[in-house]
């Protein structure tokens, strides 16, 4: 783990640099679309306390300046398939946020959604010889954490303490200068799909940016979409993408869990398009502009010229009832419902406190969602737009873009990974201290 | 055969011809539209673009590069002296062309109070001949020349309407004559040369003064000459003695020295002796009131011989020494006489 050690660290270096020069870009690279934001990062003292702006949720000390939407091209399943294509998008996407913030960004930050997530819930204890929590006995409590065997090929994408026990006395979020004895920890570590990552940073670095991190996308949009009190109180965001639904399980602010289905809303355009005999701009129109989950009686009388520019006159003057649309659409959303209910299972959902889910993406917006989620996952359902941050512009506030507005507020605030605490002195090459010690002894 | 071509029962062998069926309206068949491909910028153009974001390289291209591509077009436009030539050329011939209209031209110069000398300096001082241009005659420059005329005080320049060079010039009046090591110059009454005179007699009705520096002292002298009215017969003139002070001189061979301070005091103290005890009459030499608690009067040599007989000591020669006892009598009276009328 030394060498994700360095490279993380590196990246975070990058990230410092990057607020030094006050402008970084956030890159979610969806399987449907590719959202770039600018992010300027201008002090904390942009607002007063007279002027009647709070801290909002540590979210005054940046702005967006600039924002790009393009469709994504080469990706599947929240991977990158072809990567010319991605490349491409890329650079279509950063060069129009560039030109609307009419800045030079040379940092950038990303998201990935697919690459097979996994979590791994991890604990670690030491005894304190101190009889006190010093500085280094964060990082050694960390390290001590045993490591399972990931498999080969993955790498790990967060590394967060989430808890921290001393002598029993469990749920401490900060145990430095505390008295005890034993100090154990709690760590998340979520790893995915070395190659896929790996192809990731290619692509950037081949638009000539530095990545100055990476998080993953099921995380950020829960950032964006969870407000305060239910990361506090245990809920479970959903964020039904094109490619894939992203499930993060979030309690005490932290998260403890997240994954990926490798369903999402294209499948549906594809049903609809199959079913139908449309062509996928046909199918794609009819679900955003036509789709549905819960079929009333009106829905029968409702008919729906299909179009097309097939050059078949019968072909392109049908209509089909919403009902038959909506006939079409639910078995799928229902079986990506099932694969995130069977998700939330594993994680141990059903224990938590408050069962809480929030449904974001761009899949949330199909109409009677939430009574379809309500009735397959739990009661407590609502759908979550993304906070609003400053100098977003309005047609970036849909869901569809919670986890690039996600990725913005953990850009403003990161969250503690391992690689954030200086790791422990018994960890340095061995090499080094060799020499200097052979140092002291020629010299003293 | 018969009945295999069910078509063609019961038909003569001509045939009927087919009806003319009209074809249905139909849409004209649209071509395939290609969707469109996903615009994307390629490597180069991404590059370039944000090469141009940068600060430096947009100003220099937005600034630096249009201001060169200027330069070196006029540059290379100008390299050629043929060229340049003609550039400066019609830039000239417009420049005379405007200067040269006749609402700028000068055509008559006229002057006010000056006298046929200084009339005369002024006209030989303009630059041009007229008529000319107005741009050509710089007024202030003309005005400082004609200011160095010492006979000139002031002097109003102006190119009135109508292409007129008016100058009004008000000439200086002469007030002392001056006689120096040089000759002899006409001061107006601050003490500023006028002209120079050849003799005394060209303006008689001046005083004089004399001595170095006493141009400086002008006002001081007049005042002196205007306090002097009833001794004003007797004045030959004023000395400036050492650049510091004045000698009023009279005729047989007075003078009263005057303090550096207070001069005018000093002299009205003498008149006033002069007119309660008739000094200036008696045989004076020198009235010294350098030294206001202490005048000091020398004797003339004819009142000095006087005392000198009375009291038995041998008399003075002109030169102030003692004569020899024996060539006393009749050379005393000779020289006395003829001191006097030196001295008137």
């Amino acid at each position: 783990m030394k060498d994700l050690y360095q490279g993380q660290r590196a990246m975070r270096n990058m990230r410092r640099q990057a607020m030094q020069r006050g402008v970084i870009a956030v890159l979610d690279i969806g399987t449907s679309k590719i959202a770039c934001l600018v992010l300027q990062f201008d002090g904390p003292s942009q607002f007063r306390e007279t002027d009647g702006v709070g801290p909002m949720a540590g979210q005054s000390n940046f702005r967006v300046i600039g924002t790009a939407t393009t469709r994504a091209r080469g990706m599947r399943y929240g991977e990158i398939e072809t990567m010319a294509e991605t490349e491409r998008a890329i650079r279509t996407v950063i060069q129009s946020a560039q030109k609307v913030a009419g800045v030079r960004v040379d940092h950038v930050i990303a998201c990935i959604s697919g690459a097979r997530p996994a979590s791994y819930g991890l604990a670690g204890e030491i005894v304190l010889p101190a009889g006190k929590v010093g500085e280094g006995d964060v990082a050694r409590v960390l390290a001590a954490c045993e490591v399972p065997d990931f498999g080969r090929g993955r790498e790990v994408l967060h590394a967060q303490p989430v808890n921290f026990a001393l002598d029993g006395r469990s749920g401490l979020s900060d145990p430095r200068d505390q008295s005890g004895s034993r100090l154990a920890c709690d760590m998340h570590v979520l790893t995915i799909d070395g190659d896929a990552a790996s192809n990731l940073v290619h692509c950037i670095r081949r638009c000539d940016m530095e990545l100055a991190g990476v998080a993953s996308a099921s995380y950020a949009s829960g950032l964006a979409a969870l407000v305060e009190d239910e990361q506090e109180l245990g809920a479970a965001c959903i964020d039904l993408g094109g490619g894939t639904t992203g499930v993060s399980v979030f309690i005490k602010k932290h998260m403890i869990f997240a994954d990926a289905v490798r369903f999402g809303g294209e499948l549906i355009t594809q049903d609809i398009a199959k079913g139908l005999r449309v062509s996928h701009a046909v199918a794609e129109r009819l679900k955003t502009l036509h789709g549905g989950l819960e079929a009333t009686g009106r829905d029968d009388r409702e008919m729906i010229e299909l179009g097309g520019e097939t050059g078949d006159w019968d072909t392109d003057r049908r209509s089909v009832s919403r009902a038959d649309l909506i006939g079409i659409m639910r078995p799928r959303v229902e079986e990506i419902l099932e694969k995130v209910g069977e998700i939330l299972g594993a994680a141990g959902f059903d224990c938590m406190p408050s069962r809480q889910i929030v449904l974001t993406g761009g899949g949330s917006q199909i109409p009677g969602l939430d009574a379809l989620a309500a009735r397959m996952l739990g009661q407590n359902v609502r759908i979550g737009r993304p906070l609003r941050i400053q100098g977003l512009p309005h047609n970036a506030t849909a869901p569809g873009f919670s986890s690039a507005i996600g990725l913005a507020l953990l850009t403003a605030h990161p969250q503690d990974e391992w690689w954030d605490f200086d790791m422990p002195a018994e960890h340095y090459p061995a090499r080094s201290l060799r020499r200097a010690y052979r140092w002291f002894r020629n010299n003293w | 055969m018969q009945g295999l071509n069910p078509f063609h029962r019961g038909q003569g062998p001509g045939g009927r011809p087919a009806p003319v069926r009209p074809a249905p309206a139909r849409p004209a068949p649209v071509a395939p539209r290609t969707p469109r491909k996903d615009p994307a910028p390629s490597r180069l153009a991404y590059r370039l673009n944000r090469m141009m974001l940068r600060p430096l390289v947009r100003r220099l291209v937005h600034v630096g590069l249009p201001a060169f591509l200027a330069a070196l077009v006029a540059g290379i436009w100008l390299s050629d002296d043929t060229r340049r030539a003609n550039l400066t050329g019609g830039i000239d011939a417009i420049v005379d062309r405007i200067q040269h209209r006749d609402e700028f031209m000068v055509r008559m110069m006229t002057i006010e109070g000056a006298s046929p000398a200084v009339d005369k300096g002024l006209r030989a001082m303009l630059p041009v001949d007229l008529p000319a241009s107005s741009f050509d005659i710089d007024l202030e420059k003309l005005r400082e020349r004609v200011l160095k005329l010492d006979a000139v005080e002031a002097v109003d320049l102006r190119i009135k309407p109508g292409g007129v060079l008016s100058a009004v010039v008000t000439e200086r009046v002469p007030a002392l004559l001056w006689r120096h090591a040089r000759g002899i110059e006409l001061l107006d009454k601050t003490g500023h040369r006028v002209a120079s005179v050849t003799g005394r007699e060209v303006r008689g009705d001046l005083p004089i003064v004399a001595g170095e520096g006493a141009d400086r002292a002008a006002a001081e002298a007049l005042a002196l000459i205007d306090a002097a009215g009833p001794i004003l017969p007797r004045l030959r003139g004023l000395e400036r003695m050492g650049e510091r002070r004045w000698d009023v001189v009279l005729d047989r061979g007075q003078r009263i020295k005057l303090p550096e301070d207070k001069a005018l005091q000093a002299l009205e103290r003498a008149i006033a002796l002069d007119r309660a005890l008739h000094m200036l009459d008696r045989d004076l030499s020198v009235v010294d009131l350098r030294q206001e608690a202490r005048p000091v009067v020398r004797l003339g040599l004819e009142a000095q011989n006087a005392i000198r007989r009375a009291r038995g000591q041998p008399e003075l020669g002109a030169d102030g020494l003692p004569l020899p006892p024996d060539a006393a009598a009749g050379a005393t009276a000779g020289k006395a006489a003829k001191t006097a009328r030196k001295s008137g």
